[in-house]
This record gives C-alpha cells, structure tokens and sequence, in this order.
C-alpha cells in the first residue's frame, strides 16, 4: 500500500490486462440487468448498429479505471472521487490495458490526484479518467 | 438544425420519482465477479465497488417491454429524444462512503443538461443526468454524474 511520502508526481500505478470474453461479458451485463443487443448478439451488432464488433460495456471499462485506484489502495486508504469518459469504442477480442499516474500530492489533506487510463494493445487511450484519493499515512 | 425541440429541453431540471433499493450481498458478488475485482471485500459482498452504482436504480422492465434492440421503451417522465441508439458516455462519482451489503439506498435523479454535438457520422445528443443517493438515515452515500449518448 501506498505512503503519501513515498510517492512522486509521474509515478505509474501498476497496469492490468482485460481480455473480455462472451462469457465475462454476458455476465457483466446480466450483473447490471442490461439487455442491449451490441453487448452479446453479433450479427444483430454489426449488421443492425453497424458497429465493428460485440461492444465491450463503457461503464466496465469504468469499472476498470476506478479499480486502477482501488486495487493501488491499502485498507485505510480512501477512493474520494473519479470520473471516466468514454471516447472511443472496443469490440469482443480486443485486449485492453488499465493503468494511471500520480498528477498531484497534497501533503496537509493527504488528498493525491491520479491520471487514469483504459487504452488498447497498441496504446491508443479508449477511456480516459482521473481520481482523487486519500491515503491514510 | 437542431434536434432538441422546447418541447424536450422543457425536461432539462426535471428530477425523477425516488428510486429506493435494497443492496444484497449475493448481488455485490455477482457484480464483484462479473468486474474481476481484487478486493476480497467486494469478492465477498461485504462492501460494493463503486460502479456497482451503474443501472441500480433502473426499473426492471418486464419482457414485452423491451425494444427489439434489448434496450426499455421508456415509460414516464424524461424526454423521448429523436435518436434511438443510446450508449454511455460516461460518469464521475463522489464517495461520501461505501455501500455495504443490507444497504437500503435511495436515489434521486435530476436531468441537469441536454446537448447536441455533430459527431463523425451524424448528430448525438447528449444528456447529462445528476443524481443523489442517501441511505435509509438519509446521509449522504454518493453522488453521480452520468452522459449519455444517443445517436
């Protein structure tokens, strides 16, 4: 877990594969009750909606980001705010990667800014986001 | 030309009906697996991970009042845009705490904003909805912002 002290501005938070697969994606989608075609139905998704492929959920790839935080955090350690917005779509087979960096340390609030990203194999950011959190020490 | 007609930027300040909730634990686990959560504490459903927020307070429509598109026909109040395909755009939520499972949380939503943008392959409307949700004390939980795009 992180200390405030240790920490610099530029500091990676550790990055983490996503591999969507019809299953996890079913699930996610029956987890949050969403019936939408583009998330499981293929041929209706590309034909119909005309995208490219099975749509990967923007709200995971939310999840993911606010997870980028979560997981970097220690059990005392808070997750205050985060935004993400989703810019640009992913499709089934597509691998996607998470990660961020620390923007801002303030040492009085114990309050740090971090830059948060989902961004595709090849680097390109899908989902861009940021979070402030507080550390315990 | 623009799409949004008085008659649907009257809805912008409306605020929905109170949605309330009861959060269990077996619903945070299915959330918490379906995400690939690391903390044992969502694995568990003790607590939620903050996402699990998304589609919470959504009416469960019943089958024939689905559109063929999987998506609700919408019922009530709020605009009915003159785009059909609707996607989020994305969210920002402030935590005042986390959710634990046995929660009883109430959400209310207003639309704060509609607007209308030329994307690369035709108009999108975006509407911005903000919402507040209170547990059964009435202290404050979270509050969200959520864009959504129709197109």
């Amino acid at each position: 877990m992180p200390s405030i002290h240790d920490l610099s501005v530029g500091m990676e938070l550790p990055q983490r594969v996503h591999t969507p697969t019809n299953v996890s994606l079913f699930l996610y989608n029956a987890a949050v009750w969403n019936a939408h075609r583009i998330h499981y139905d293929e041929p209706y998704t590309t034909e119909v909606e005309g995208h490219a492929g099975v749509v990967i959920d923007g709200p995971l790839q939310g999840d993911w980001i606010s997870q980028v935080a979560l997981n970097w955090l220690g059990p005392d350690d808070a997750l205050v705010r985060f935004e993400y917005s989703n810019r640009r779509a992913s499709h089934l087979g597509d691998t996607l990667v998470s990660g961020g960096r620390v923007t801002s340390i303030d040492l009085d609030s114990g309050q740090v800014g971090l830059e948060l990203y989902v961004a595709d194999d090849a680097g390109e950011i899908l989902t861009p986001g940021t979070a402030t959190i507080r550390l315990a020490s | 030309m623009t799409l949004l007609t008085d008659e649907i930027m009257a809805w912008v300040g409306s605020t929905d009906p109170e949605v309330t909730v009861e959060v269990t634990r077996r619903d945070i686990q299915k959330y918490s697996a379906a995400t690939e959560q690391q903390a044992q504490c969502y694995l568990d459903g003790d607590e939620a991970p903050p996402m699990f927020i998304f589609n919470l307070f959504t009416e469960i429509p019943t089958m024939d009042e689905l559109r063929s598109d999987g998506l609700a026909r919408r019922r009530g109040g709020g605009p009915s845009l003159p785009l059909k395909r609707v996607m989020a755009g994305g969210t920002e939520i402030e935590i005042h705490r986390p959710i634990v499972a046995g929660d009883v949380l109430t959400s209310t939503r207003t639309l704060v904003g509609i607007t209308e943008k030329q994307g690369r392959t035709g108009p999108l409307i975006f509407t911005e909805y903000h919402r507040v949700i209170v547990d059964a004390a009435g202290e404050p939980v979270m509050e969200e912002r959520q864009t959504g795009i129709a197109r």
